[in-house]
């Protein structure tokens, strides 16, 4: 009696809670790349990819982020909020074209990727103000 | 037929714990306005920021790493490109008048209880105690503008942005914050200026 009770709770917590082993989180993802990118990504008509970087890490900061890391070459920025909560982003600069930065930010908040839409448009929000410059959707 | 007892118990219980996978899975999106710049972001910016005049942007860097490391921080990251330096500090949290007001405040509330239900009450006199913390800093220079819109190489704008993570006695995350409070970004932006100082005499 006491094993069948026993598999009954884990029978239902795998059905419920959805069969995904620990390991399976390195390569999970809820959506498609093409889906993801679609709010994560803004094209900025500027072709200075410092100016653009420069211009991320000081909106990180006005939204009360402390940076991690940074790299010009590669075009990024990690940044971390502690606001009672804890919310890690990450953004990328590249070149489009001749003419235009592309502008990437992924978001983990606790332990879960962050798939709000209002959440990436607010950050490009604010980035337009910082950079004076409009971001465009990418398609 | 016989209603096995067990079987009901193990569903309710699987249940119970599918509700809670669903409860904690479904909380974790961050607050609505966690990338909306709030009213106070303008303040905040202020408390942060300043204008060194006579120094360029590599000597200031330069200037910045000698304060955080008279403080005691380690340099996690650095990228003078950007002007981008990151430091880190653990250092103990054990706040004296924390730990006596929560001690009086355990006794008042020992005492209040005692006199409700009686004298032998007593609550277990637990106290956290906060005991370590993170403190993480990370600087951001950039060249000043001048009239005409161009970055100037004798003027430089730095920001300070500061935050700290609390552990209590037993391990556990008690606090995750921004640091916002004006006399720590004054303190340092102090100690800047007589690093600057140092920093040009040097040169």
């Amino acid at each position: 009696m006491r094993t069948r009770y026993r598999l009954l709770v884990v029978l239902g917590a795998v059905l419920l809670c959805g069969c995904v082993s620990s390991i399976d989180q390195v390569t999970k993802t809820d959506q498609s790349a093409v889906q993801m990118r679609s709010y994560q990504e803004r094209a900025f008509d500027t072709a200075d990819k410092e100016q653009t970087l420069r211009s991320v890490i000081a909106t990180l900061q006005d939204l009360g982020f402390v940076l991690d890391k940074a790299d010009l070459d590669l075009g990024m920025v990690t940044g971390t909020k502690l606001s009672g909560y804890e919310l890690r982003v990450t953004v990328t600069v590249r070149p489009r074209g001749d003419t235009q930065m592309l502008v990437r930010i992924n978001a983990g908040y606790e332990e879960k990727a962050v798939k709000d839409l209002k959440f990436y448009q607010d950050f490009f929000t604010a980035l337009e103000k910082a950079m004076f410059l409009t971001a465009h959707e990418v398609d | 037929m016989r209603a096995p007892r067990a079987t009901w118990h193990g569903l309710i219980s699987a249940a119970l714990i599918g509700l809670g996978c669903l409860f904690v899975a479904g909380c974790q999106t961050p607050p609505e306005n966690a990338m909306e710049l709030s009213p106070d972001s303008l303040k905040l910016r202020q408390l942060q920021t300043r204008r060194v005049e006579g120094i360029d942007e590599k000597a200031l860097l330069a200037a910045s790493v000698g304060v955080l490391q008279d403080l005691g921080f380690n340099i996690d990251e650095t990228e003078t490109q950007l002007g981008v330096i990151v430091a880190s500090k653990k250092r103990s949290a054990i706040d004296t008048a924390d730990i006596i007001s929560s001690s009086l405040e355990t006794l008042a509330i020992d005492l209040a209880l005692s006199l409700v239900f009686g004298d032998h009450y007593s609550s277990d006199g637990e106290i956290s105690i906060d005991v370590t913390q993170k403190i993480r800093i990370s600087i951001v220079t950039r060249p000043a503008l001048d009239s005409s819109g161009q970055p100037r190489k004798d003027a430089q704008v730095i920001r300070v942005t500061i935050q700290r993570l609390v552990w209590d006695d037993e391990g556990t995350l008690v606090h995750a914050e921004s640091i916002e409070d004006p006399k720590v970004y004054q303190k340092f932006f102090d100690r800047l200026s007589k690093s600057i100082f140092l920093e040009l005499q040097a040169i």
